[in-house]
């Protein structure tokens, strides 16, 4: 060893791997008093509780809502997954969700990309644009894409569906991938030129991997806006397609049967997982450094 | 051909293959103007030897970050042109020049390892899978950190990321080495260190180095030559020795090093010079050839070669003098700085005198006085 290495390594026997600075959770943080806790357990439950009771009532046999069931069974399980109406509407809205989410995110992200070191009038005009169906009520914007796709004959298709859904996710891609650019080091993109790397490898090699949870997390955001929409989907369904928001509105409007509390209880548990996946990544990564 | 390097185990390795002549960088009235008060870089021409260790040197806002970022193409010219090895790299992106480049905060890739980072240009140029490991290998032995490949650089401290960047930005055998204050968020004593790694590193590649500090002491210790900016143009370009012992301005002689500056009366002749109704002598070849020197002139002299005397009977013959008040006494280990006050308008000179002469106390009436062959004369 030289000299210099001295220098360096003063810091006596480093370990390799070399110790990570203690991250925020490893350092103490103040007790929490009881009340707070009681206050959070109260509103924990309320926004959970409703979503939850559907699940027990799911696996109820009675054949009209009942709560607490009385007995167990899933025939409503059995019912859901051997309806052609329910599966198909599962089906369909799961394919929307999927190419709205994808457009959504392709969309959003170029957009993030784009209009992330810019600061002038038109940047800021393009960003509220297209924020904007974050704010519009739902219903304005159902009706007026439903004045539009009439007259473009695009009412009832898959492409129709897909095109307003996406629409709908963009803003979120936006926002949570501007959010992961604030912490990327544009000088990153400077080595990576340096380096060799054209603009498109260095996206793909430097920017993707290191905004990756913000496109992420926009996507899951755009898939479970479109997967969960109700009032566009209304007014675009039709006899041929239709979404499995619509086939459960259908079935508490025309029919009350307990059929939605499976297809509830299936939504719920779908979208749980979904939204674990990110974190369930993030935790893995965070290990593997 | 090859640039050996001795690993720590004794074998040698071999890194490059193909740049140790190095590329010549020239640049010719290069001009970027931002629409500002002034151009950033006011035609700027510099020819910069393969193989050489140029230091762009200069205050902030000098034009030197500016000039480095014109080279590696992460600015466009205003006009001029930049050539490697005489073919115009102007209009090229940066990632078509084929430059490494070092910078202030490493800009390592934070989600590769040590060893994904340094095979990235590899990479990118689809050099094959083999070849890589081996030339990451030799290449992380060359900045001596053989063993931390498999770490990511969060775990790493300032001047081991600076390796690996180093390691990075010379693996791909770049055409040059563009340096951008890499020291700049460093610990003293790290600096230094890197200093000599970087000097090591330079003779043994043997590329071009074009380093960007606003440093002195830096550029003195690590340059073959300093290109000295000041507002955007160049005010001088030499080696270390030239800019420090030959200065043709009083910016470079006030940049680099103390010094006293005597404002002369009016232009200084062939023989003499006139300040404060003293006259000087001058040695030949003391004189700038600067054009300004002709106009209004200055004579500077280190504090080095001002020597103090109690009597004016002991200044020898043929020396320039000037009476003098020592002010003050800074003690500096090696040596004393005596500050003197000139008379004329409060004018505070610098004389060194031996750490071990105790015969100098503050209030003391003295004579500075020194070689006209040690005194400079300069365009004010």
């Amino acid at each position: 060893m030289t000299a210099l290495d001295e220098h360096e390594t003063a810091n006596p026997a480093t370990p390799t791997p070399a110790p990570r600075r203690p991250s925020r959770r490893d350092r103490g943080i103040d007790p929490i008093p009881w009340w707070l806790i009681v206050i959070g357990a109260a509103v924990a439950l309320y926004f959970i509780l409703p979503t939850l009771i559907v699940i027990p009532l799911s696996f109820s046999s009675a054949s009209a809502f009942q709560f607490p069931p009385q007995d167990f069974s899933l025939r409503w399980y059995e019912n859901f997954f051997t309806d052609p109406i329910w599966l198909s509407s599962l089906g369909n809205s799961f394919l929307v969700a999927t190419l709205a989410a994808i457009i959504a995110t392709v969309v959003g992200t170029a957009a993030a990309v784009g209009l992330d070191r810019l600061t002038g009038r038109l940047a800021a005009f393009a960003r509220t644009l297209l924020m904007i169906s974050l704010v519009t009520p739902a219903i304005v914007v159902a009706v007026a894409v439903y004045i539009a796709f009439l007259q473009w004959h695009l009412t009832g298709s898959l492409f129709g569906y897909v095109i307003a859904h996406a629409a709908l996710g963009v803003p979120f891609v936006l926002v949570s991938v501007t959010a992961a650019l604030g912490g990327f080091d544009p000088k990153l993109l400077r080595a990576s030129a340096s380096l060799g790397a054209s603009p498109l490898r260095s996206f793909i090699t430097v920017t993707m991997p290191l905004i990756s949870r913000g496109v992420l997390t926009g996507a899951i955001f755009a898939f479970v806006t479109s997967f969960d929409e109700v009032v566009i989907a209304l007014f675009l369904r039709s006899p041929t397609f239709q979404t499995l928001p619509v086939q459960m509105y259908n079935s508490v409007t025309f029919e009350l049967d307990p059929t939605i509390s499976a297809s509830s209880s299936l939504v719920v548990v779908a979208v749980t997982i979904i939204f674990l996946v990110p974190l369930l990544i993030g935790s893995r990564r965070t290990k593997k450094r | 051909m090859t640039i050996s390097s001795t690993s720590r185990a004794g074998k040698p390795t071999s890194v490059a293959s193909a740049t140790k002549q190095g590329t010549q960088i020239r640049l010719e009235g290069v001009t970027k103007d931002y629409g500002l008060a002034a151009p950033a870089v006011d035609d700027i021409s510099l020819t910069i030897e393969p193989g050489e260790f140029m230091t762009l040197l200069g205050p902030s806002g000098s034009g030197k970050t500016t000039t480095l970022n014109l080279i590696a193409g992460f600015e466009t010219l205003t006009s001029g042109t930049i050539a490697l090895n005489g073919s115009d790299v102007g209009s090229l992106p940066p990632h078509k020049r084929n430059l490494g480049m070092l910078f202030q905060n490493y800009a390592l890739f934070p989600h590769m390892t040590v060893a994904q980072n340094v095979a990235y240009p590899l990479k990118e140029r689809k050099v094959p899978k083999s070849e890589i490991t081996r030339r990451v290998g030799e290449v992380l032995n060359l900045v001596q950190l053989p063993d931390r490949d498999g770490n990511y650089p969060s775990q790493l401290s300032g001047g081991q990321q600076q390796r690996v960047a180093l390691a990075r930005a010379i693996v791909f055998n770049p055409a040059a080495l563009l340096l951008d204050e890499p020291l700049g968020a460093l610990d003293r004593n790290l600096r230094a260190a890197l200093q000599t790694e970087i000097r090591r590193i330079h003779r043994e590649v043997g590329s071009t180095f074009v380093f960007v500090t606003h440093d002195q002491e830096e550029a003195m210790n690590l340059s073959d030559r300093i290109a000295l900016f000041n507002s955007g143009h160049i005010e001088q370009v030499g080696s270390p020795e030239q800019l420090y012992r030959e200065p043709d301005t009083l910016f470079t002689a006030r940049f680099l090093g103390d010094s006293n500056v005597f404002d002369l009366d009016g232009a200084a002749s062939a023989t003499s010079a006139g300040w404060d109704g003293r006259t000087w002598s001058i040695a030949p070849g003391t004189v700038s050839s600067h054009p300004g020197a002709s106009v209004r002139a200055a004579v500077v002299v280190r504090p080095e070669d001002v020597r103090v005397a109690h009597d004016p009977a002991d200044v020898p013959s043929g020396s320039n003098s000037v009476g003098a008040v020592v002010r003050d006494l800074e003690y500096m280990g090696s040596y004393r700085t005596a500050l003197l006050d000139l008379g004329r308008v409060r004018q505070l000179g610098r004389a060194r005198v031996d750490a071990l002469d105790s015969t100098f106390t503050v209030g003391d009436q003295v004579t500075a006085w020194w070689k006209p062959e040690r005194q400079r004369i300069v365009a004010a």
